[in-house]
């Protein structure tokens, strides 16, 4: 490192600690090359596709070739083929990620464009009484609502569940036959298809309330927590395996008892992660339809009663009004309050997964001094 | 260097408390034919001894002879590790610890641990670790009474001086000595009767070591205390009696193979192995 003058770039340092050698040229791109070589890879593509007369898109991809081709070609040409070959695979790295970030970035700016003419204090404060059939011009109030209190639902029964389920598996069932078979069940219901989870809660309420056609936004609590519940076990359990035995031993050594130990050791140890995970879980379910098709139904207006009837969540709500979209007269305004839905949904589970980041770091055990 | 634990008594009232302490404190532990287990693996075989009240009892021998996992059993912390059991007795004040109605949460209370690798709780502060022994159980107690054990104990540790202005600080910040000590402060908050440590200086420098050593030896007037060392010099500087541990052959468990006041152990020990591990021409 020495040798290395401390403005160089420290990818290419450890190179110079090589002895030479002298059947590769030893020089060193400019640090603009890549820089150099896009515009030249731009200005190729777009003359290419100029000439040709094509798209946009077969200029795009021209002058991509273009770039993965020359960039490395010239580093091998004036430095060395290591350096060449580091070159071609960060160009092809950048290239996945772009890649991998095109449907995301255009399905957000797509949701945030057209949602975002429909976002106004009437459509977040109002719901479509009297005006669901026809001219769609209410708001999601009542779908807030009702995701709210089926979310709520499903995370009291399913987060007490799981966390305990995870504690039990971690803490005391370890090694034994019942853990086995119980963390083989948390992964068959792992893979329960969500519609599944609503049969099974309408034909609970059936029975309990022997109703044939069960509304309630209890059903749609059980439905997407038996959806949760596997999540929450699984990290829990992930959580609480990270924390080392040293920790355990300190604790039993002080003659703390195991339940204590568990409850004032363990879990704050483990709490930033437990909290992370559940709150994920919870973003999980905040999107699901079908259960809550078959068990909540659909509504038009707010419904504050968990126990009867029928309500509006706003996954729902998304699926009922992209029904009225087709209308001649109305669709128009239907489209507005789908996009407009779809971005408030998108902002509620985004800020739960923000809200679960802050929380991780928040109550992450300390180091600092 | 002043290891005074807390403010120094007039000298009668410290004789009477040692008396008090006599009567109630540092118990002797005698232990026949203990075998101890990790599932089917026998890794200790047959120990036979009595550890004196009110001294230090060191153990050496080569790695993996079984020292740490004998002095585990002492406290019964051995049996947290899944399918660990102990055969034998080991009766501390007339109570075999591993009799069937013995709670091994009292037992451990009354006998403490200092781990060879430092594992201070990384939730907890500073002051918090010190005093996870009684805020773990939930022992109610007043501020200064509070204050007044996390100071003595950090004493005790030789630690207040560095730590003292920073309590409220995370004990996981500490470098991996000022976390040893803090461990060794934890577990001397809760006076427990017998103090089990295991290569409790292996990540200090010479002088923590030469501290912890001098601790060591103010605390066996009021512990019974016990010591796995690999520092042959600690051994003999520190402790009053010696137990050497060996493997009979590779495969085969740990045994003691002599246990005698450290004076004899390291003048002329019975046993020509003794002499063989302590002059340094094996393990
Ligand atoms: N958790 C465990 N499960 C199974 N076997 C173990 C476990 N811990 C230790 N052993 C085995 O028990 C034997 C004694 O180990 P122990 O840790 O007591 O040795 P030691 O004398 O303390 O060694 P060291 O000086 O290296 O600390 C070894 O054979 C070891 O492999
Ligand atoms: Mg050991």
């Amino acid at each position: 490192m020495t040798t290395t003058p401390p403005t160089q770039d420290l990818d290419h340092s450890a190179a110079d600690l090589l002895p030479p050698d002298p059947t590769q040229p030893q020089g060193q791109l400019p640090r603009t090359a890549p820089l150099i070589v896009g515009v030249a890879a731009v200005a190729a593509g777009a003359l290419v596709g100029l000439i040709l007369g094509s798209g946009l898109a077969v200029m795009v991809v021209l002058a991509w070739a273009v770039y993965a081709v020359a960039y490395p070609t010239w580093s091998a040409a004036v430095e060395n083929r290591r350096k060449a070959t580091d070159r071609l695979v960060t160009v092809l790295v950048w290239t996945a990620f772009g890649l991998a970030m095109i449907p995301l970035v255009s399905l957000i700016l797509t949701v945030v464009i057209k949602g975002s003419r429909a976002i106004s204090w009437h459509f977040l404060t109002s719901d479509q009484t009297g005006r669901a059939l026809i001219e769609g011009t209410g708001g999601i109030f009542h779908a807030l609502v009702g995701s709210m209190m089926v979310t709520v639902i499903a995370a009291v029964i399913a987060i007490p569940i799981g966390v305990l389920t995870a504690v039990w598996l971690v803490e005391y069932g370890k090694g034994s036959r019942l853990a086995s078979v119980i963390t083989f069940l948390v992964d068959v219901m792992t893979g329960i298809p969500s519609i599944v989870a609503g049969l099974f809660a309408l034909a609970f309420f059936q029975i309990v309330l022997s109703d044939p056609l069960p509304r309630l936004a209890i059903g749609g609590g059980v439905a997407l927590s038996l959806l949760m519940i596997p999540t929450v076990i699984r990290s829990v359990e992930e959580m609480l395996k990270l924390v080392p035995d040293d920790l355990r031993e300190a604790s039993y050594a002080l003659g703390v008892p195991k339940w204590r130990t568990i409850v004032k050791v363990v879990l704050p140890t483990a709490v930033a992660g437990i909290v992370t995970g559940v709150t994920l879980s919870i973003a999980r379910v905040a999107g699901e339809t079908a259960p809550l098709l078959l068990i909540v139904g659909t509504a038009y207006t707010t419904n504050w009663n968990p126990f009867d009837g029928a309500l509006a969540t706003l996954p729902t709500f998304i699926y009922s009004a992209l029904a009225r979209t087709g209308n001649p007269q109305y669709g128009a305004a239907w489209s507005d309050q789908v996009w407009g839905a779809a971005l408030v949904l998108i902002v509620i589970v985004m800020t739960l997964n923000v809200v679960a980041r802050v929380i991780g770091a928040v109550f992450a055990p300390k180091a600092g001094r | 260097m002043s290891l005074a634990l807390g403010t120094v008594p007039d000298p009668d009232t410290e004789a009477d408390q040692a008396v008090d302490k006599e009567a109630d404190m540092a118990k002797s532990i005698d232990v026949s034919d203990v075998n101890i287990y990790y599932g089917d693996f026998l890794a200790v075989e047959g120990v036979n001894m009595t550890i004196k009240a009110r001294s230090v009892t060191a153990f050496i021998g080569p790695s993996g002879c079984g020292k740490s996992t004998f002095l585990r059993s002492l406290n019964r912390m051995h049996e947290v590790i899944p399918g660990a059991r102990v055969e034998g007795k080991i009766v501390v004040d007339g109570q075999d610890l591993y009799e069937p109605g013995v709670d091994p949460v009292t037992v451990r209370r009354q006998i403490g641990m200092v781990f060879q690798r430092p594992n201070p709780f990384p939730t907890m502060s500073i002051y918090e670790n010190v005093l996870a022994g009684m805020r773990l159980n939930a022992k109610k107690m007043s501020k200064s009474d509070a204050d007044g054990i996390v100071e003595r104990s950090l004493r005790g540790a030789n630690l207040w001086n560095e730590v003292k202005d920073r309590l409220d600080k995370p004990g996981a910040g500490l470098s991996g000595g000022q976390q040893q000590r803090l461990c060794i402060a934890r577990a001397i908050a809760v006076q427990p009767d017998v103090l089990l440590m295991d290569e409790p200086c292996s990540a200090l420098d010479p002088i923590s070591t030469s501290a912890i050593e001098d601790l060591i030896h103010e605390l066996k007037t009021e512990f019974t205390i016990v010591i796995v060392t690999h520092n042959m010099q600690q051994a003999a500087r520190v402790s009053d009696e010696t137990g050497f541990f060996n493997l009979k052959a590779t495969g085969e468990p740990g045994h003691l193979v002599e246990f005698n006041p450290t004076s004899k152990m390291f003048a002329n020990p019975d046993d020509p192995a003794t002499e063989a591990y302590i002059s340094g021409r094996f393990g």
